[in-house]
């Protein structure tokens, strides 16, 4: 971890878009109004899942939003490594360089992110990807692991090796649909070579028991 | 409300304490004293220096015992009192080892830093630290913020002890500052390094334990054992501050805060903080006459001539204006000069305020400040406090933080950093009020304890004495004046305004106030001290400005006679809620100035008027024996008399205009010669005025 700063160039303004307005809703609807402050989190994290990163005037628009005076999101937002301060690629490779993924090989990952895609935080030159390298993610049983946060949320990508993620890599750059979840022939974090937990019905949902979430309308799997 | 008290054990010695208090409470209870950085006792206990380890008997770690309270300390085994120690071995390791830990980032640069010699870290170090560090590695180093006109940042220095972050959030009211980043790399900032708004915001340089945050204005300028200290009362507002002067030599160097629980507690306005600056500059420092247009260096002699030739002329023909920051004394001398010589045009309130010459009670903060934290609501008339009297509007966001303490506002409607119902924008709305059922009048009348400030905004305006009888008559209405408690307030701006109301300074019979006096061609005018007049008004009359800075009046003048500022001679101020204060000389009057009062005595021998004392002492005695009330030092009457106050014969009854309020402080930081003179202060007000600026093209 190094300090955190908001980047040097910043738009102008920054609004919510629709889809993020029915969340805010959702997480607001958590909270009562005089505590709407606790939503502060939930907020930041919608303003980077739609412009990827948390821009000044977004941190300006969320302490509006929750009657909060500036200076308090700005530390929340600096505090908390998961928010981008600045643009990222389209793909952010999040690679775990604690203990038990550095034990299996995630300097090798790290190794190929630096050429592939250049330093630290910084975007490649085709716009694609940016790397940080994280603490532990806790899918220390599939070590080494990245997690890969896109347009279409955040996957862990676990038992990797160089070669492995070489090619997650140029999937990634042509475009091509990638499988998230372990690499090898695991399903989860069984043992390898292990023939219980093997049946596809136990991991596509059909077994769990329907429940519904609190403060939720739909029920969810 | 009567505490649980328990019995606990400090270093072996049993004392019996309130359940609610902090271990380190309890520990000074007995006597011990507590290291501490982030712990002060007006914030919120933060907990995060952990300086403050005592030794819990029984436990198997140390305790922040700033954080801790008696009531969760645990008995031992067999039913003894809970037990803790603040002189063990283990205390001091645990001292020496958080020392250590500070001391890792902080850097070793007290001979070029100017917290040196006052500093918490230093002290503490010496007192409780190793003499050693073991630490090999790189220090940290940080960037500095720009934190404004007032802070200095060295921000390498900071231990995140956060108290200045508490102090602008809890007190000040204006949440600017913040600690962004986490661990290593956590940095106080204000957002985007913006100067911080609040007219407290000098308070974080006393707060700050390191050479974090120090005073931009002071820098590298001193070192606290060369300056002289003297302990006084600040004349930039009308809530007589109670403050230390540092001067080395002939100059103020800097003004700290003085401890005073009825008054300020432990906090100035930034403009009591950097008034010193304008001691330096725009100085009168010797007679001055006006000829041919020009004014001409001159001589006591001949000044003194000229003066006394101009006031033995036509009684009737002459006018005398007191000013902002005038102690008792001088007033009396100039008082009991024009009373000789029959000068009846004599007035303090340059401001035109239509207050005064009733029972004292109709012009004094009744309430005191410290009782604005027991009233339950507050209704403010024609006044910004935030400006007016910053550390009374602290008080009253202090009420309004604890003790859900309802505000009111009958004004304009500003940013007084707590939330307040705005009841209205004019007069009529506060003569109407009273007759209205719902909304603050309610919260008024269901108030045990209701108080009505009402500021000298209102009081200014033609209609004054009506908008005072209006909100003597509410007071009266809502039972804010009880046997313990006098609920009506007026708050005054200047500084010299109660002691020259006390004293009677006002218009004799057929004397005019200054008003009249611009309205009428008068022969003479004395301005004593007086700058925030029209002086275009005073026609062809001779002025003759007593006082010690060249501002509005000194270029109106004719004559000028050198005086002394405040912190040049002795004198008493009264503040507004009436309590008598010494104010003490720190330096000398300025070249060739003279103490004010002298000036009228010597001009009153001149006269043939030779005024009855020769020295300050027999000057006091004749106005403690004239006026009893100036003997009362450091007495606030309160709520003395509340019985016998009829609140609705206050002021002049009659219709109000229908006129909205306007404070009557306009530019918080320009409200004197001498804060005009400071450049600090005038770098504050431009950054303020920069966002009005914009919005303007």
């Amino acid at each position: 971890m190094s300090v955190r700063r908001l980047a040097k160039e910043q738009p102008d303004s920054f609004a919510f878009k629709k889809k993020s307005e029915d969340e805010i809703k959702f997480w607001l609807g958590k909270y009562p109004e005089e505590k709407k402050a606790s939503a502060v989190i939930p907020m930041l994290w919608i303003a980077q899942k739609q412009e990827s990163w948390v821009s000044e005037p977004a941190i300006r628009e969320i302490a509006s939003r929750l009657d909060m005076p500036y200076i308090r999101v700005y530390e929340v937002a600096t505090f908390y490594t998961m928010f981008n301060l600045a643009p990222v690629g389209e793909h952010l490779v999040q690679v775990c360089g604690t203990t038990p993924c550095m034990l299996r090989g995630s300097d090798e990952l790290i190794k190929i992110c630096k050429n592939r895609i250049g330093k630290q935080h910084e975007i490649s030159e085709d716009g694609k990807f940016t790397w940080v390298e994280v603490e532990c993610m806790g899918a220390c049983a599939n070590a080494p692991m990245i997690q890969l946060a896109n347009g279409e949320g955040d996957h862990y990508i676990e038992d990797l090796d160089a070669e492995k993620f070489e090619k997650l890599l140029d999937d990634l750059a042509a475009g091509n649909k990638v499988e998230y979840g372990p690499q090898s022939e695991r399903n989860a974090s069984e043992p390898h070579g292990t023939s219980v937990l093997s049946d596809p019905s136990l991991y596509d949902g059909s077994k769990a028991k329907k429940i519904k979430l609190p403060n939720t309308e739909k029920a969810e799997g | 409300m009567s505490e649980d008290l328990r019995k606990i054990i400090v270093d072996g010695e049993e004392i019996e304490v309130p359940n609610s208090y902090t271990l380190l409470q309890a520990a000074e209870e007995a006597g011990r004293e507590i290291p501490r950085f982030c712990y002060h006792e007006r914030l919120s206990v933060a907990g995060n220096c952990r300086m403050c380890l005592v030794e819990l008997v029984g436990a198997p770690k140390p305790a922040a015992s700033c954080a801790m309270q008696v009531k969760d300390m645990r008995g031992g085994p067999n039913g003894e009192p809970p037990a803790m120690n603040t002189l063990s071995p283990m205390v001091k390791k645990a001292r020496e080892g958080v020392m250590e830990f500070l001391l890792i980032n902080h850097p070793l640069d007290c001979p070029i830093c100017d917290q040196g010699g006052e500093c918490d870290l230093q002290d503490q170090a010496l007192a409780y630290g190793r003499t050693g560090s073991r630490f090999p590695e790189n220090k940290r180093a940080v960037e500095d913020k720009e934190m404004g006109p007032i802070i200095k940042t060295e921000m390498t220095r900071c231990i995140q002890c956060t108290r200045c972050v508490r102090f602008v959030t809890e007190v000040a009211g204006s949440p600017e500052i913040g600690m962004i980043g986490r661990g290593e790399d956590a940095e106080i900032t204000t957002y985007l390094e913006s100067a911080v708004e609040s007219e407290l915001s000098g308070n974080v340089i006393d707060l700050c334990p390191v050479g974090a945050l120090t005073s931009k204005p002071y820098a590298f300028n001193a070192r606290p054992w060369e300056l002289k200290k003297t302990e006084t009362i600040d004349v930039m507002d009308a809530v007589g501050s109670n403050i230390r002067v540092d001067n080395r030599g002939p100059a103020v160097l800097r003004i700290l805060p003085r401890v005073h629980e009825g008054v300020n507690e432990e906090w100035i306005s930034d403009k009591t903080r950097y008034a010193w600056e304008g001691l330096g500059k725009q100085r009168l420092d010797r007679p001055y006459v006006r000829e041919n247009g020009k004014l001409r260096p001159s001589d006591w002699t001949e000044a003194l001539t000229i003066a006394a030739e101009k006031l033995g002329g036509d009684a009737s023909k002459i006018g005398v204006v007191a000013g902002d920051m005038n102690s008792v004394e001088e007033l009396k001398a100039v008082k009991d000069l024009a009373d000789a010589l029959g000068v009846a045009s004599i007035d303090c309130r340059q401001d035109g305020a239509k207050i005064g010459g009733g029972a004292r009670q109709d012009y004094l903060f009744n309430s005191t400040i410290a009782g604005i934290e027991d009233a339950d609501a507050i209704l403010l008339v024609g006044t910004n406090p935030r400006v007016e009297a910053a550390i009374i509007n602290a008080r009253i966001r202090k009420t309004w933080l604890n003790n859900d303490t309802k505000v009111g506002v009958i004004g304009e409607a500003v940013d007084l950093t707590y939330e307040y119902e705005h009841v209205g924008e004019s007069a009529k709305d506060l003569a109407g009020l009273k007759k209205k059922r719902s909304g603050f009048i309610k919260t008024l009348k269901d108030a045990k304890r209701p108080m009505i400030i009402v500021g000298s905004g209102a009081l200014t305006r033609g209609d004054g004495a009506q908008v005072l009888n209006a909100a003597g008559d509410l007071a009266a209405a809502v039972g804010a004046i009880s046997e313990d408690w006098n609920g009506f307030n007026v708050l005054h701006t200047a500084a010299s305004r109660v002691g020259g109301l006390d004293l009677g300074f006002l218009p004799g019979e057929g004397g005019h106030d200054v008003a009249g006096m611009q309205s009428t061609a008068l022969d003479t005018v004395v301005l004593l001290g007086a700058d925030e007049l029209d002086m275009s008004s005073f026609g062809d009359a001779f002025v003759i400005y007593v006082g010690s800075h060249g501002d509005n009046g000194a270029h109106r003048a004719d004559l000028i006679l050198p005086g002394a500022a405040w912190t040049e001679q002795d004198g008493i101020f009264v503040n507004t809620e009436g309590r008598v204060q010494l104010a003490s000389r720190s330096v000398f009057p300025k070249g060739e100035a003279k103490e004010n009062w002298a000036i009228f005595r010597a001009l009153s021998e001149r006269l043939g008027k030779t005024l009855p004392y020769d020295n300050l002492e027999q000057l006091r005695m004749k106005l403690f024996e004239d006026h009893p009330v100036f003997a009362g030092i450091d007495h606030a009457s309160g709520a003395e008399g509340a019985a016998d106050f009829d609140a609705k014969a206050v002021g002049q009854a009659g219709d109000v205009a229908d006129e909205a309020f306007t404070s009557a402080v306009s530019n918080f930081y320009f409200t004197n010669p001498i804060a005009r003179a400071s450049e600090t202060l005038a770098a504050c007000s431009a950054l303020r005025s920069e966002p009005a600026k914009v919005a303007a093209e």
